[in-house]
């Protein structure tokens, strides 16, 4: 479980602290740590908890003088006020206007510019470098009718409902679904991406702390969906080798007909390990659905 | 014979539903037996059912509309409960088959069969007077749009009693939606519900363009023609460019589920990012087309009630084009999360953006409109300015979802939820609340009772406040959308929060319930005798109040903006023409309601694969239309003795209506005296 030393981490923005504060506090009953989008385990989460925040601060900047001027004007120019001016046919002002369309487009250039830079820097088919240049994990994951499958090639296991991650070490994720449509998400990691039956998806992330963190498909997919989770868990160097250890202990085979009777519809809550993997099983279940020749040119673009 | 409909459609072991329907029951029985006691069918069925007058067409739409509101609130209520309840170790009371159909219901609903028929509604009460018409360009096909409408709200009905409504979510999203994984009707009274609805729709559409293109009144150019017939008009181009779009999707839906086509199965071929591209392409306009009307109804209202012209008309109108043609380009951002690179995400991030700058603009004029302004706070002007200060909130959170970064993580999370309540809700459903209580005097000749109006639109504004605002939160703590049940105990006070305001909205509800019948009940102390009951600024307020059959005798001339300002300002506004002349006007005609009762049996054969009812019907609707098509004889004439019978009538009441104004109520006072109008006829 998440240890008491862990704090909320926003160097970055220590000056505009004290506002996320005012508008979070209040509303989360003052828990800040069940704040899943803002309370991040890794970097690219912490990153996409930055741009929450530059983009909130900003966008003050138009809530609070249209909530002000609003109010104000009600108030100063109700209809029982006969002091206030009144100008009947007061419609047009070029230089007001040349304002009222320079705010926006000014404060949306800004915002474009950082939309830019982020959306190219969170891009989450992008490897991550982190401290070392460690190499990544490769995890194969599969969406299943309720339940992950999490295959780890470099290792030849697999489990279901569990992903182990060694702490700050690069997690890098090819999706794909053997059922409907999923979208696979761990709230303190950070991206969300599709899983699609006949395409491979790409996900990129990193845990910079040790914890178990909630992970679940967040797209609805029937009966189970709301019981479906799994737990992404990352863990030192030396667990994570005896997390492997462990699986490949399991004894439990995942082979051809192993696989099939795992993507009958049902939800699982206990997390079951698998060693040895049938190989490329993530290839063959997207080739499944294309008759094993080549995607056509429409799927190419979640298959970069 | 009967395809796959059996007695054990019917969903008997369900507590929840059965009293629903036996509700439903009693009430459609009520309404049967009510029509026959007073003797009222051949009332009904010549002044209203066969009817193709564009005020009682849309009279008729916004009493679906409302119907639908109350069902559609009624499923939110119920899934706010269940969230409330069905915490850790909870269960909640409903199946989790039964809360997708609630939501898959209530998205369904709330978008097609209220926000939509409450703007056509509104455009049908206001724009042919708006822009001096007597009708619209084809008064039968409006006809047909309506009870096509009709056809797809009784189908969603229906499907409560028999067999079930969609769980695929309103979104129907592919492969989910397939044979498949969803193989019972729901998705079928889905698809049909919104194919035969669309249609009519597009019809609208068609209708509407043609209407303000070609039936303005002499001197009415476009850049003079009132702001909400401006966003009707765009809203149309929206309507007949995007809707074509959904209809294509849903058949091609339909052909995979009917025929086993693979267009969107995934395997085969098929491919499910191509349905959700093709959905978006029509749902994001639609989001415009179900927005654009709330802004030319606020637009008009803040003018009127700040006696005042609105600011910057040609800026208003460059907005609402900019808008439209922009929502063609932005449809990505609904799946920023589906894997297209950077590029592609940036760039319809940004065009996202880009319209945050007119929607702004607009919001800047109509705050300008009330800088100098003498602002009275009647009903409609209350919901503006409760639209102006929540939607804020709402384009704030969408400007943030629109970065792909933030996307990431708030895509399908209750945060997403929270924001497109937040424009909805305060937008379209508050600016049809100010239309409704705007235009409602000028559709049935008395106003809505002030004091529960006011009291609607504080439980309506704190109501959603304290619904919504926890779902932001919810959203920051990793909550997904559409969960019938969950484990995180922290979630369950903001849900217990959110529960809370769908009690405070019920009241605004039952205000304007309470609102409705204590005005009926009091309409001769709240008669509008003038027809101007505001001091408004367009031609709807130059007609009687309600609106003889042919709304004006004579055909205004329009010489600016604001033109029944203007007749004001030079005395001709109740001027008597010198004489009145033969009016031609369209018969009723039962061809539309015989459409409508025909498609909506085509769509129950198809859903439960009764073939050769689903042919039968589409005969009576082919013979409907060559039957329609070969009648000469569409048009009667109101002779010119009967118009100025009826203008007498008029004149007499707005002479009354001078004596009375210190008595009737000081809320109209002198209105017809102040602008210096010679006040007796002739």
């Amino acid at each position: 479980m998440l240890q008491a030393s862990e704090v909320m981490r926003l160097d970055k923005f220590r000056p505009v602290r004290p506002l996320v504060g005012l508008f979070v506090l209040p509303l989360a009953g003052c828990n800040l740590k069940s704040l899943n989008a803002l309370y991040t385990a890794g970097s690219v989460s912490a990153q996409q908890r930055d741009l929450i925040i530059i983009t909130a601060v900003l966008m003050l900047f138009v809530f609070i003088p249209v909530v002000f001027f609003t109010l104000f004007f009600a108030w100063r120019y109700r209809a029982s006020n006969e002091k206030a001016k009144y100008s009947p046919n007061w419609s047009h002002s070029r230089l007001l206007e040349v304002f009222l369309w320079g705010g926006p487009i000014v404060i949306i250039a800004i915002l474009g510019v950082l939309t830019w830079n982020s959306t190219h820097a969170l891009d989450p088919y992008k490897g991550l470098v982190t401290e070392g240049d460690k190499d990544p994990v490769r995890v194969d994951a599969i969406a299943l009718s309720w339940k992950w499958l999490f295959i780890y090639p470099e290792y030849n296991v697999a489990a279901v409902n569990e992903m182990a991650m060694p702490v700050d070490t690069p997690i890098s994720m090819r999706i794909t679904s053997d059922t409907a449509m999923n979208a696979i998400m761990i709230p303190r990691l950070g991206s969300q991406i599709f899983a699609m039956s006949g395409m491979r998806t790409k996900l990129n992330l990193v845990a910079n702390q040790k914890g178990r963190f909630f992970g679940k498909n967040y797209q609805y997919t029937g009966e189970h969906f709301a019981a479906e989770k799994f737990q992404a868990v990352a863990m030192g160097q030396q667990r994570f080798k005896e997390w492997i250890q462990n699986a490949k202990a399991s004894g439990q085979n995942l082979d051809k007909a192993r696989f099939a009777s795992l993507t009958k519809p049902s939800h699982i809550e206990d997390v079951i390990y698998f060693a040895p993997v049938k190989s490329q099983l993530l290839d063959h279940v997207v080739q499944q659905y294309n008759n094993g020749t080549p995607r056509n040119r429409l799927t190419k673009t979640a298959e970069r | 014979m009967l395809g796959r409909l059996s007695l054990q459609a019917i969903p008997y072991d369900n507590v929840i539903i059965m009293s629903a329907v036996a509700l439903m029951a009693i009430t459609g029985a009520v309404v049967v037996g009510a029509t026959t006691y007073y003797g009222q069918w051949g009332y009904l069925y010549r002044e209203w059912l066969t009817s193709v007058d564009h005020t009682k067409i849309g009279i008729m739409y916004i009493i679906l509309a409302f119907v639908f509101l109350l069902r559609g609130f009624v499923d939110a209520a119920m899934m706010r409960a269940q969230q409330a309840t069905a915490g850790p170790g909870q269960s909640g009371y409903l199946s989790s088959e039964h809360f997708a159909e609630l939501f898959t219901g209530h998205g369904t609903m709330m978008i097609l069969f209220v926000a939509m028929p409450l703007i056509i509604g509104m455009i049908n009460l206001a724009v042919p007077p708006q822009i001096g018409a007597r009708d619209v360009a084809f008064p039968f096909l409006n006809s047909v749009s309506l009870w096509l409408t009709y056809a797809g709200g009784m189908l969603i009905m229906v499907s409560m009693a028999l067999g079930q409504f969609g769980t695929a979510g309103w979104t129907g999203y592919t492969p989910f939606s397939e044979q498949a994984f969803t193989p019972s009707t729901g998705v079928d009274y889905w698809i049909w519900a919104i194919q035969i609805s669309g249609i009519g729709t597009t019809l609208t559409g068609v209708n509407f363009l043609v209407t303000i293109l070609r039936e303005r009144a002499p001197g009415m150019t476009l850049m003079r023609m009132p702001i909400f017939t401006w966003s009707a008009l765009i809203t149309m181009v929206l309507v007949v460019l995007a809707f074509p779009a959904l209809t294509v999707a849903l058949g091609m839906l339909s052909l995979d589920r009917f025929f086993d086509f693979h267009f969107f199965t995934g395997d085969m071929g098929g491919n499910q990012m191509m349905y959700i591209n093709m959905f978006w392409i029509w749902g994001h306009p639609e989001v415009y087309i179900v927005i654009l009307p709330a802004f030319g109804v606020f637009s008009e209202v803040t003018a009127t009630f700040c006696n005042k012209r609105l600011f910057g008309y040609k800026t208003m109108v460059y907005a609402l084009a900019v808008i439209a043609f922009m929502s063609f380009g932005v449809w990505v951002h609904h799946f920023f999360t589906m894997g297209q690179d950077a590029l592609r995400n940036s760039i319809f991030a940004i065009a996202t953006m880009i319209i945050g700058i007119p929607t702004g603009v607009k919001i800047y004029n109509w705050m300008a409109t009330m800088f100098r302004a003498r602002i009275e706070f009647k009903q409609p002007m209350l919901w503006t300015l409760g639209f102006i200060l929540l939607f804020t909130i709402g384009g704030m959170t969408g400007v943030m979802l629109a970065i792909p970064g933030i996307d990431y993580k708030a895509h399908n999370s209750e945060f997403l939820v929270a924001h497109f309540h937040n424009v909805l809700i305060p937008g379209t459903i508050f600016g049809m609340f100010a239309g409704y209580t705007y235009w409602f005097p000028k559709a049935f000749g008395f106003r809505l009772d002030e004091k529960w109006g006011r009291h609607a639109f504080w439980g309506w504004s704190i109501g959603f406040t304290v619904a919504f605002m926890p779902l932001y939160v919810l959203g920051a703590m990793g909550m997904p959308r559409r969960m019938a049940s969950y484990s995180n105990p922290e979630w369950t006070p903001l849900l217990w929060v959110a529960a809370l305001g769908a009690v405070i909205v019920m009241y605004g509800i039952v205000c304007q319930i309470i609102q409705l019948i204590s005005s009926i009940r009091n309409r001769h102390r709240l008669a509008d005798l003038t027809g101007d009951p505001w001091g408004g600024r367009t031609l709807e307020w130059a007609m009687s109040s309600p609106p003889a059959e042919y709304n004006f005798p004579v055909i205004p001339r329009v010489h600016g903006i604001d033109a029944f300002m203007d007749m004001k300002e030079n005395g001709t506004a109740y001027q008597r023409p010198a004489e009145y002349g033969d009016i031609h006007m369209p018969q009723n005609t039962a061809a539309g309601l015989i459409l409508g009762i025909a498609a909506f049996v085509f769509g129950f054969g198809l859903i439960w694969y009764i073939w050769w009812l689903a042919i039968l019907a589409g005969l009576v609707m082919m013979g409907a239309v060559i039957w329609r098509s070969c009648t000469d004889d569409v048009e009667f004439t109101i002779p010119a003795d009967e118009v100025k019978h009826i203008e007498d009538e008029r004149f007499r009441k707005i002479a009354l209506a001078s004596q009375q104004t210190d008595v009737i109520d000081s809320e109209s006072r002198g209105r017809v005296n102040i602008d210096g109008e010679p006040l007796s006829p002739g």
